[in-house]
C-alpha cells in the first residue's frame, strides 16, 4: 500500500500547479457554505447576546437600528438626540430605572460613554483596578483601552475633537482615569465611561472659566457694566477639571434640555415595561421606545435571507466546480493513457493501477477538506472581531 | 516499568498543574474581595443633603433604615462640599434624598446613581422661587447668562415641607416595601405635626399682617411668600459686626421699609442687637435648621421659632432683649 501512496504522491507533487488549483477549488467549495454558516451563527450570537439582556431603549424617533447599535455597541454613527428630561420622566414614573446614555464623543478610536453609575451595576461590570468615577472629569476605562493606551488609575486620556477642522466646537478635555474595568469580553472593554455631565462639558454645554469679576481675568473682558460682563475668546477656559477649578465648572439653563443619545430603561417588572411602552405609542411622541432584541432579530432576518441566497449560489458554484474537477480527472486519465499502459507492461495489475489513480483523487480531496477545516476554525476564532470592526465602526 | 526520564516529565507536569490551580484560586480570591461584590449587612443606608430631610426619613422609617447626613454640624449643608471619601459613601448609599431647588450645588459636580436619587421638591418644581444672579456675563456662542439660582430653603413653607415628607415616604416605601403600613402611620403623625405648625405660623403671620420685617439673610423667601409677610432681606452674618456702609444702607432702607424687627438665622452679635435696638429694630431668631441642631429636632426648633414670632407680636420692641 505504501508504494501506491508513494507513486500517487510523487505524481501530485510533480504536477504541483494542477494539484494546487484542484485543491484550492475543492477547499473553497467546502469552506464557503460552512464558513458562511459559522459567520452568520457567530454574528447572530454576538449581536443578540447583548440585546437580549437590554430590556428597552428610549431614543429619538428615527432609525431603531442606529439607536440599538449606538447604545449597545457604541457604534460611531449616533442617532438623533433626545432631552435629558426623557430620562428624568422615566425615572419619575417609578416604573423603571433610567440609565442615561450619551455616546457621541471619542478618545482616538475609543467611544466615550456618558452615563451614570447604574450602568456598571446593570451590565454587571466589576473593577480590576481603582474605583468608579466620583467627580466631573473622571473616567473609568475598559480593559482593552487600558491595554491599548497603557493607562492605569491616576493616568489621563483626552477626548478628541469631532472633526479636525472643528476649531470653535468641542475642545479636548483631559479625563482623569479613576478605575479600570475587568475584562467582560463585550464592547464595554473598548469604551471610556464618564458621568453624563462630563460629556456635556466635552460638548461645551457646561464649562469652567476664570471668574470674570476678578482682576486676573481683565485681559479677557471686552466690556464691563454694573450688571453685565462681556468676555472675549481670551478668557481662560479650563481643559481639565482639577480640585482647584472644579467649583468653577457650571451648567447654564435647565439640565432637562441637555442632550442624550438614548435612555436605557430597566423596568421594575413586566407590567411596568408594558405600561412604559404604551406611553410611546402615540403618533405625536417625539421619541420612541424599542426592544433591542426585536431590532437585532430583524437585522438577523435580513442577514439570514442574504445567507440563503449566498448558500444557493455556493451550491450551484460547488456543483459546477465538482463537475469541472471530475472532468479534469477524466481528461487527465485519458492524457495519461500511455503512462497507464507502461505501468501495465512492467507488471502492474489493473487493480494496482486503479488504486494509484484513486489514491491521487483521495489525497486531493483530503488536502482540500483539511484546508477547509482550518479556514473554518480560523473564521470561528477571528470572526467576531472581524464582524465588529466591519459592522460597528 | 517507567524510566527515570518519564518520571521526571510526569513530575514537571504535576508541578505546572498545581501552579495553575494556585493561580486560578488566587484570581478567584481577588474577585471575592472586589468591593463591587461586597454585600453590606444591616439596614439600608439613606443619605441626605440637609437635616430636614434626615428628620423626615428618621420620623417615617425609624430604625428600619440608617439615616446619614455627612455634613459636619458647624457648616451650612447648602454650601458644604463633601470630600472624595464622603462622595464614595454617597455612591454606596441605597437612597439619596435631595432637597432640589439647586440646594447643595456639589451634586452637579459628582457622579451618583440616578436610580438612587430622589428630588424631594420635584412635585412643586413650578412653584420654586428664582433668584436672579447679580452680574450677567457672556463668552462664546452661549450669549448672556448669569449664575442665577433658586431659593432653596423650601421647608420653611410648611406646605412644601409636607410635600417633601411625602416624597421621602414614597422613596422609603420603594426601598422597604414590607414596612409600608408602619411607614404610613409614621408619615401620618409627621404630617399632623407639620400641619399644626403650619396653622400656628399662619395665625401668627395674620397677626403680623403687613408690618414691615427685616431678614438678616436671603434664606426666608418661602416663609415670606407662604405666610404673606412684608419682608426684606439684607445679607448680614449673625456673628459678624456689619460694616459702617451696611449700617448706612440699613438706615436708608428703614426710611422706605420701616421695620421694627429683624429676623436672624442664629443668635446675633450683642453689639449688633444693641445698635439695632437704638434704631428701633428688635432682633429675634428664626432658625431654618438646615443642619442637625445641638438640642432637640426640627419640630422643636420650628416650634421655638413660632414661639419667638408669637412673643414678638405681643411684646413692645424695647423688651425684645428678653426673648433671646
Amino acid at each position: 500500500m505504501r508504494d501506491v501512496l508513494y507513486l500517487a504522491w510523487c505524481y501530485l507533487v510533480y504536477h504541483r500547479l494542477k494539484t494546487g488549483i484542484l485543491v484550492t477549488s475543492i477547499m473553497l467549495i467546502i469552506y464557503l457554505p460552512v464558513g458562511l454558516n459559522v459567520v452568520v451563527k457567530q454574528s447572530a450570537e454576538h449581536l443578540t447576546a447583548r440585546a437580549v439582556v437590554t430590556p428597552l431603549l428610549v431614543g429619538a424617533k428615527g432609525s431603531p437600528l442606529e439607536l440599538a447599535l449606538n447604545s449597545l455597541y457604541f457604534s460611531a454613527e449616533y442617532p438623533e438626540l433626545i432631552d435629558y428630561s426623557e430620562a428624568i420622566s422615566v425615572q419619575d414614573s417609578r416604573l423603571a430605572i433610567a440609565i442615561p446614555l450619551y455616546v457621541r464623543f471619542r478618545s482616538r478610536s475609543h467611544p466615550i460613554v456618558g452615563t451614570s453609575l447604574d450602568y456598571f451595576e446593570f451590565r454587571n461590570l466589576s473593577f480590576a483596578e481603582g474605583r468608579p468615577m466620583a467627580v466631573l472629569g473622571e473616567c473609568v476605562i475598559g480593559a482593552n483601552v487600558a491595554e491599548a493606551l497603557g493607562v492605569t488609575p491616576g493616568g489621563t486620556v483626552t477626548s478628541s475633537p469631532e472633526t479636525v477642522f472643528d476649531l470653535a466646537g468641542v475642545y479636548p478635555l483631559r479625563l482623569k482615569v479613576s478605575g479600570v474595568l475587568a475584562k467582560s469580553f463585550s464592547p464595554d472593554d473598548d469604551a471610556i465611561f464618564v458621568d453624563v455631565k462630563t460629556t456635556w462639558i466635552i460638548e461645551g454645554l457646561g464649562h469652567g472659566h476664570q471668574d470674570l469679576a476678578r482682576p486676573e481675568a481683565a485681559a479677557g473682558v471686552l466690556n464691563r457694566t454694573k450688571d453685565n460682563i462681556v468676555a472675549n475668546a481670551a478668557v481662560m477656559q479650563y481643559n481639565e477639571i482639577t480640585d482647584d477649578n472644579a467649583t468653577s465648572f457650571h451648567f447654564h439653563g435647565d439640565l432637562g434640555t441637555y442632550p442624550l443619545t438614548a435612555v436605557l430603561v430597566v423596568p421594575r417588572n413586566e407590567k411596568s415595561g408594558v405600561i412604559l411602552r404604551g406611553r410611546y405609542t402615540t403618533d405625536d411622541a417625539s421619541s420612541q421606545i424599542i426592544r433591542p432584541v426585536e431590532v437585532i432579530d430583524e437585522l438577523l432576518d435580513t442577514i439570514l435571507t442574504v445567507q440563503q441566497f449566498m448558500f444557493a449560489a455556493a451550491l450551484i458554484l460547488g456543483l459546477a466546480t465538482i463537475a469541472t474537477a471530475a472532468l479534469v480527472f477524466v481528461l487527465s486519465f485519458r492524457l495519461r493513457r500511455r503512462e497507464i499502459d507502461t505501468m501495465h507492461n512492467i507488471g502492474g495489475s489493473r487493480r494496482r493501477v486503479a488504486a494509484i489513480l484513486l489514491t491521487e483523487v483521495a489525497i486531493v480531496i483530503i488536502l482540500s477538506g483539511s484546508l477547509a477545516i482550518m479556514a473554518t476554525l480560523l473564521t470561528w476564532q477571528f470572526g467576531p472581531g472581524i464582524i465588529e470592526s466591519l459592522v460597528l465602526t | 516499568m517507567r524510566s527515570g526520564k518519564q518520571e521526571l516529565r510526569a513530575n514537571i507536569k504535576r508541578f505546572w498543574l498545581l501552579a495553575w490551580v494556585v493561580i486560578v484560586s488566587s484570581c478567584n480570591a481577588d474577585r471575592q474581595s472586589d468591593p463591587n461584590t461586597d454585600i453590606r449587612l444591616g439596614p439600608p443606608e439613606v443619605y441626605t443633603v440637609n437635616y430636614p430631610l434626615a428628620y423626615f426619613a428618621e420620623r417615617i422609617a425609624g430604625d428600619s433604615v440608617n439615616v446619614i447626613l455627612p455634613a459636619p454640624p458647624e457648616v451650612d449643608p447648602a454650601t458644604w462640599s463633601p470630600s472624595a471619601e464622603q462622595v464614595a459613601a454617597y455612591q454606596q448609599a441605597d437612597l439619596i434624598l435631595l432637597n432640589g431647588a439647586g440646594y447643595a450645588e456639589w451634586i452637579q459636580r459628582v457622579s451618583l446613581s440616578q436610580s438612587r436619587l430622589v428630588d424631594t421638591s420635584a412635585s412643586f418644581q413650578e412653584s420654586l422661587i428664582p433668584v436672579a444672579g447679580e452680574v450677567t456675563h457672556s463668552h462664546g456662542p452661549g450669549g448672556d447668562h448669569s449664575h442665577e439660582g433658586t431659593a432653596f430653603t423650601t421647608w420653611l413653607d410648611l406646605e412644601f415641607a409636607i410635600a417633601q415628607a411625602q416624597a421621602v415616604f414614597d422613596a422609603l416605601i420603594l426601598l422597604q416595601p414590607d414596612s409600608e403600613a408602619e411607614f404610613h402611620e409614621n408619615r401620618a403623625m409627621l404630617q399632623q405635626d407639620l400641619t399644626e405648625l403650619d396653622k400656628r405660623l399662619r395665625e401668627v403671620s395674620a397677626r403680623i399682617g403687613d408690618s414691615p420685617l427685616l431678614f438678616s439673610h436671603p434664606v426666608y423667601q418661602y416663609l415670606i411668600r407662604r405666610y404673606g409677610l412684608n419682608g426684606y432681606s439684607v445679607h448680614w452674618e449673625p456673628q459678624e459686626l456689619p460694616a459702617e456702609e451696611e449700617w448706612r444702607e440699613l438706615s436708608s432702607l428703614l426710611s422706605q421699609h420701616p421695620a421694627t424687627w429683624m429676623i436672624w438665622e442664629d443668635e446675633p452679635h450683642p453689639d449688633t442687637v444693641s445698635r439695632l435696638e437704638r434704631m428701633g429694630v428688635g432682633s429675634l431668631v428664626f432658625r431654618p435648621c438646615a443642619n442637625r441642631p445641638e438640642e432637640g429636632n426640627l419640630l422643636s426648633v420650628m416650634r421655638e421659632n413660632v414661639r419667638a414670632l408669637e412673643q414678638a407680636v405681643t411684646q413692645p420692641t424695647d423688651r425684645l432683649r428678653d426673648i433671646h
